[in-house]
């Protein structure tokens, strides 16, 4: 590890003046101190942001106003976020292990960064997201993992959080503050596509700071689903995974949202096929069309091309599920 | 290989072969275990009891000291640097960014290590335990992604993690052979293990496989496997005033690790001890590899005790695992499902200075009776880090092939995959034509099958649903060779308390220890209390390797050599006013603490009796057991019936054990509990290699690329279903207690027996370990 400095700040403020000048900041460290082990980051100086807000609030309009530091553990067990929105809890539990939920929070989870192992190998291996420009040795390599949605000549990395998949199908909002003041980035615009640039992975500002997550408040959310698809049964990345929630009237769609893990640079928010489900049968049939339509420009590799037959499967168990059991 | 190496061989492999036909042919009263152990009559003793680990009090209070906790005074601590090419040469190599950095000591490269010899190969000699002669940090030639290109000393460990990270090489590039697929393009050569030759064949089993009636002909794969024990390969080391070099070491090897390094560092032998204790497993990754030959150099350069503990990382670039292999089975049958062809045959790959090919054909030369047979094992040469042994090295995968093949042979000939076996059942040894000393697979297969349910099996895959789930069964048979090496020895020292027997043998969390002394205690009549056992120190007698699962028959052995030694000395002591004068060892037995007639338990003297009479506080005495000729004169293996429920995910492919069962046929369990973890152990291991093991080798570099635990798939808490395991018990008339090895035969048949239970649940043959998901969509 390359030596560093390091300070706690308890209060967003005293935190963004203590981030000036390129420091990262440090929630429960579950994956930032990973990748300093590794080398993958090497910042001179870290400030510990894992003592900000902790409380899960209800606010007056009714949304869940979820503070960074809040545990992901925490914010599984939370009774609200288990009856209004019950996929938050499932994709928590999904990921990692008991001890690493333990330790890991809600603003850290957004900042997770890519499993790619080439990435990850910083001293044998070309990496545009690590050192722009050097070229991408996953694209011709390993990479069963990698994305099929969105990807770009530069990089075909996929984002490995599952709370953000579920997060990405509520339209949650991220709070933010930075020296310029606090605003606030919708979670559709949070997570960037690669591009040419796969090293900018979000919205934030450098200096930026994320202060809560906020959940909207969503009916439909408590009839949803979480189901990820991996290799082993626990403690592995999801090869695809699915956040659904449903509402059928009179045998039809009503009202839909989905979001695809594993599949992109970003948690997928599946428009195309919500649109073509809107008003459509609530039918196997239909499901499976609704796939097509969000998987139409699914791009395989040389290991991936599984994940499209694997989505589509997915996507239309889940909604299945959720139709049969009484939307 | 090079044609003067092959000559060699093969030269080896016949004197072998005709010594071979000697002891097999000789009576079998000149054979070690020719006369029962007589510990395999008495029931009523320790042995076989499920005594609790002895060192499990240490280990669960976290005060057992594995190598890298071994605090030395004014130590310092190591970490390397490793090369990022193949294959090539290094041009530029700067250390100065990391000789600046704080707290280094020193920066250790070809330039500035000690000269060192070229490590000898293992059976090149009775203690060489290296698996390549490649030299160590002697040159500026790279010969492998990840190989270590200076060692960085400093006085914390995390300064000497940063600083090597600081450590910046230009290489010039040469082509490498990375490629299986290309470099078996290229040719191969005929592969051999033990000093034996890895072909058989009688008969023509390619015509007979032509005119059989039934017939099965497919190719299976498996891919390269790492080594991943919990404990990672970590030492410290000094050296003392007097010149001995001191090594505290993860070993499953103390005594070959000693007479190797002396020889690396041009040392008497004794002036290399090493201990090791406790290992946190070890699986046959445990032995030498570079970093403690590294570490010991470092040390000598710095003038100060070093701690090098590899990171999970460096375990992958510098410990070899289990090589990949490509075989062919094909079979053939009569009507009636009798085997009359068996092929099996194909290509392992391995780096040219390599000296363990995957012997993946071993297993099958027993299997089988079979009218014809061809077995052969070609070598690819694949530039790349030396592979190893690793648990059940060839029959772990050369069982998922052979027992998948008879899966297959089974649904064509519309014949019980049981029954298929039983057969097929040889009644003499199919290559050696040796009688068995001990082979109840039948018994384990009913024992199993009842206790399992597979009468609730059906035939026709797919006929078993639950929800989403398809739900198959299969099942397949393990097996794994009783070994016993040269090279035993005990000493025993025995005082009116008890005795302590020292070995140089080792403790790797199997339970060795343990069954040890549960052993020691009936054999010397004594309370398991009064028994210390002392091993994992090169100092103490014999050159016990933990390998071949030949360990517990090493020691068992050499204590019955010891002991006969002990007995007759107690003899002369006794003198003749003793109830047991002037007997021979042979009609004396142990009990309670003393010496009795065998025919007349009522003629005892107490060993405190003996020795206060002779007046001497102590007695020691040390022998060495004959040669292992036992092994030429009978076929002697263990099996096992291995059965597996899985479901199978209809919608994802997702594959889960939902149970599993190994019955096993393993002579006599020394330690019900520590066998059955044992045993458990290695059937985890098995749904792992079966499942999701797999490293990732990237062909076009070279380079490992999933060197971690989150990346390289090992089996989950959750994906470990309840494993049942049940065993006949039977002893072996022919080993010491009875017993036969069981470290490794449990990752043995397990692969196939989950290959085969997929089959049955979803109609889908996969012959490419691992089975993921993908596979099954």
């Amino acid at each position: 590890m390359t030596p560093f400095t390091y300070a706690r700040a308890d209060a967003p403020d005293a935190a963004v003046r203590l981030g000036e000048g390129g420091a990262r900041f440090l929630g429960g460290g579950t994956n930032l101190i990973d990748l300093m082990r590794e080398r993958v980051e090497a910042p001179g100086a870290l400030v510990d942001v894992s003592g900000l807000s902790q409380a899960i609030e209800e606010t007056a309009e009714g949304s869940l106003l979820i503070g960074a530091g809040v545990r992901n553990t925490a914010l599984a067990e939370h009774g609200l976020v288990r009856t209004r929105y019950p996929l938050v809890t499932r994709a928590i539990v999904a990921g990692a292990s008991a001890q690493i939920r333990n330790m890991a929070t809600v603003g850290g989870n957004l900042m997770q960064r890519t499993r790619c192992t080439y990435f990850y190998d910083v001293e044998g291996s070309r990496c545009n997201k690590r050192s722009p420009g050097e070229g991408c040795d996953a694209r011709g390599g390993f990479n069963r993992i990698h994305a099929i949605l969105g990807a770009s000549e530069a990089c075909v990395a996929t984002h490995p959080s599952d709370l953000c998949v579920a997060l990405a199908a509520l339209d949650a909002v991220v709070h933010v503050e930075g020296a310029g003041g606090a605003r606030t980035i919708p979670f559709g615009n949070f997570h960037l596509l690669p591009g040419e640039t796969p090293d900018r992975e979000t919205a934030l500002e450098p200096g930026e700071l994320i202060k809560a997550v906020e959940l909207p408040p969503l009916p439909i959310a408590a009839h949803s689903r979480y189901r990820k698809v991996r290799d082993r049964a626990s403690y592995a990345f999801a090869l695809i995974s699915v956040a659904a929630a449903l509402r059928v009237e009179g045998g039809k769609v009503a009202e839909v949202r989905l979001a695809l893990g594993g599949v992109a640079h970003r948690p997928w928010r599946a428009h195309a096929a919500e649109a073509a489900l809107v008003g459509a049968p609530a039918s196997e049939a239909s499901f499976l069309a609704a796939a097509d339509a969000e998987l139409v420009g699914a791009v395989p590799l040389r290991d991936n091309a599984f994940k499209i037959e694997l989505a589509r499967r997915t996507i239309a168990a889940v909604l299945s599920d959720l139709s049969e059991a009484g939307a | 290989m090079s044609i003067i190496k092959g000559a060699k061989a093969r030269a080896q492999g016949l004197a072998m072969g005709a010594l071979a036909k000697a002891v097999a042919l000789a009576p079998d009263s000149w054979i070690p275990g020719s006369t029962p152990d007589p510990l395999i009559r008495r029931r009523s003793g320790h042995t076989g009891k499920p005594m609790s680990r002895l060192d499990g009090p240490l280990k669960v209070a976290g005060q057992a000291r594995f190598a890298a906790e071994i605090a030395l005074p004014g130590m310092a601590y190591a970490a390397l640097a490793h090369a990022t090419i193949a294959k090539g040469r290094i041009t530029a190599l700067d250390t100065a960014a990391a000789e600046a950095a704080p707290g280094v000591v020193l920066v250790m490269t070809y330039r500035n290590a000690p000269r060192l010899q070229r490590p000898p190969v293992f059976m090149s000699s009775a203690k060489a335990a290296w698996g390549d002669d490649l030299p160590i940090l002697q040159d500026d030639q790279v010969r492998w992604n990840g190989q270590p290109i200076a060692v960085v000393v400093a006085e914390t460990q995390e300064q000497a993690d940063h600083a090597a990270s600081l450590v910046t090489a230009i290489y010039a590039e040469e082509p490498a052979a990375t490629a299986f697929a290309e470099a078996k393009s290229k040719g191969s050569s005929p592969g051999s293990f033990m000093m034996q030759p890895l072909h058989n064949e009688s008969g023509d089993a390619e015509k007979a496989l032509a005119a059989a009636h039934f017939r099965v002909d497919a190719t299976y794969t498996t891919p390269r496997h790492n080594h991943n024990a919990i404990e990672l390969h970590g030492l410290t080391c000094a050296w003392e005033a007097d010149g001995t070099l001191r090594i505290h070491d993860a070993s499953q090897m103390v005594a070959h690790e000693a007479w190797t390094l002396a020889r690396i560092f041009g040392l008497a032998e004794e002036k290399v001890v090493v201990t090791s204790p406790f290992v946190g497993g070890g699986f046959g990754g445990k032995g030498l590899w570079q970093h403690q030959v590294l570490a010991a150099a470092a040390a000598k350069l710095a003038e100060r005790p070093v701690r090098l503990l590899l990171p999970r990382e460096g375990v992958y670039r510098l410990v070899g695992g289990r090589a990949q292999t490509e075989q062919r089975v094909a079979l053939g049958a009569d009507a009636n499902g009798r085997l009359t062809a068996l092929i099996h045959t194909g290509f392992t790959a391995k780096p040219p200075a390599s000296a363990m090919p995957e012997p993946f054909i071993v297993p099958t030369r027993s299997a089988y009776a079979a009218g014809a047979m061809l077995l052969d094992v070609q070598v690819v040469e694949v530039d790349g880090l030396s592979n190893t042994f690793m648990r059940a090295p060839g029959e772990a995968v050369g069982t998922f092939a052979v027992e998948c093949a008879i899966d297959e042979l089974a649904e064509v000939a519309g014949i019980d995959p049981i029954e298929l076996r039983i057969r097929n059942e040889p009644d003499k040894d199919p290559v050696s034509g040796l009688p068995f000393s001990g082979r109840n697979l039948v018994e384990a297969y009913r024992l199993g099958a009842e206790r399992f349910g597979w009468d609730r099996r059906s035939p026709a895959p797919r006929s078993r649903r639950e929800g989403e789930w398809w739900v198959g069964m299969g099942c397949a048979t393990g097996t794994y060779p009783y070994y016993r090496m040269p090279g035993g020895a005990a000493r025993i020292t025995l005082t009116a308390e008890g005795a302590t027997v020292d070995i140089a043998a080792h403790e790797m969390g199997m339970g060795t220890a343990t069954a040890a002394t549960q052993v020691a205690a009936d054999r010397l009549g004594l309370d398991p209390a009064a028994i210390t056992f002392n091993y994992g120190d090169s100092t103490l007698p014999g050159t016990v390797m933990a390998g071949g699962s030949q360990q517990t028959a090493s020691i068992g052995a050499s204590v019955v050599a010891a002991h006969r030694a002990l007995v007759a000395e107690l003899v002369k002591l006794a003198g003749n006013d003793s109830p047991i004068a002037g007997a021979k060892p042979d009609e004396l037995s142990c009990r309670d603490a003393g010496l009795c007639r065998a025919d007349n338990e009522a003629a005892y003297e107490s060993y405190a009796s003996i020795l206060a009479r002779a007046n001497r506080p102590s007695i020691t005495v040390e022998a060495t057991p004959s040669m292992p000729f036992e092994m030429m004169h009978w076929s002697m293996h263990s099996h096992s019936a291995m059965f597996a429920e899985v479901r199978v995910n209809a919608v994802t492919g997702e594959i889960r054990v939902s149970r599993f069962l190994g019955s096993f046929d393993c002579g006599r369990i020394l330690n019900s509990k520590t066998a059955a973890s044992q045993f458990r152990g290695g059937i985890i291991m098995g749904l792992g290699l079966a499942l999701m093991e797999e490293t990732q080798f990237d062909a076009r570099t070279g380079r490992i690329m999933n060197p971690s635990l989150a990346e390289y798939h090992l089996p989950v808490h959750l994906d470990v279903p309840d494993i049942e395991v049940i065993w006949t018990d039977i002893p072996d008339p022919h080993t010491p207690m009875g017993a036969r090895g069981i470290g490794e035969i449990g990752i043995t048949g397990t692969g196939a027996a989950v290959a085969n239970a997929v089959y049955n649940a979803v109609g889908k043959r996969v012959r490419d370990l691992p089975i993921t998901l993908d596979k099954l969509l």
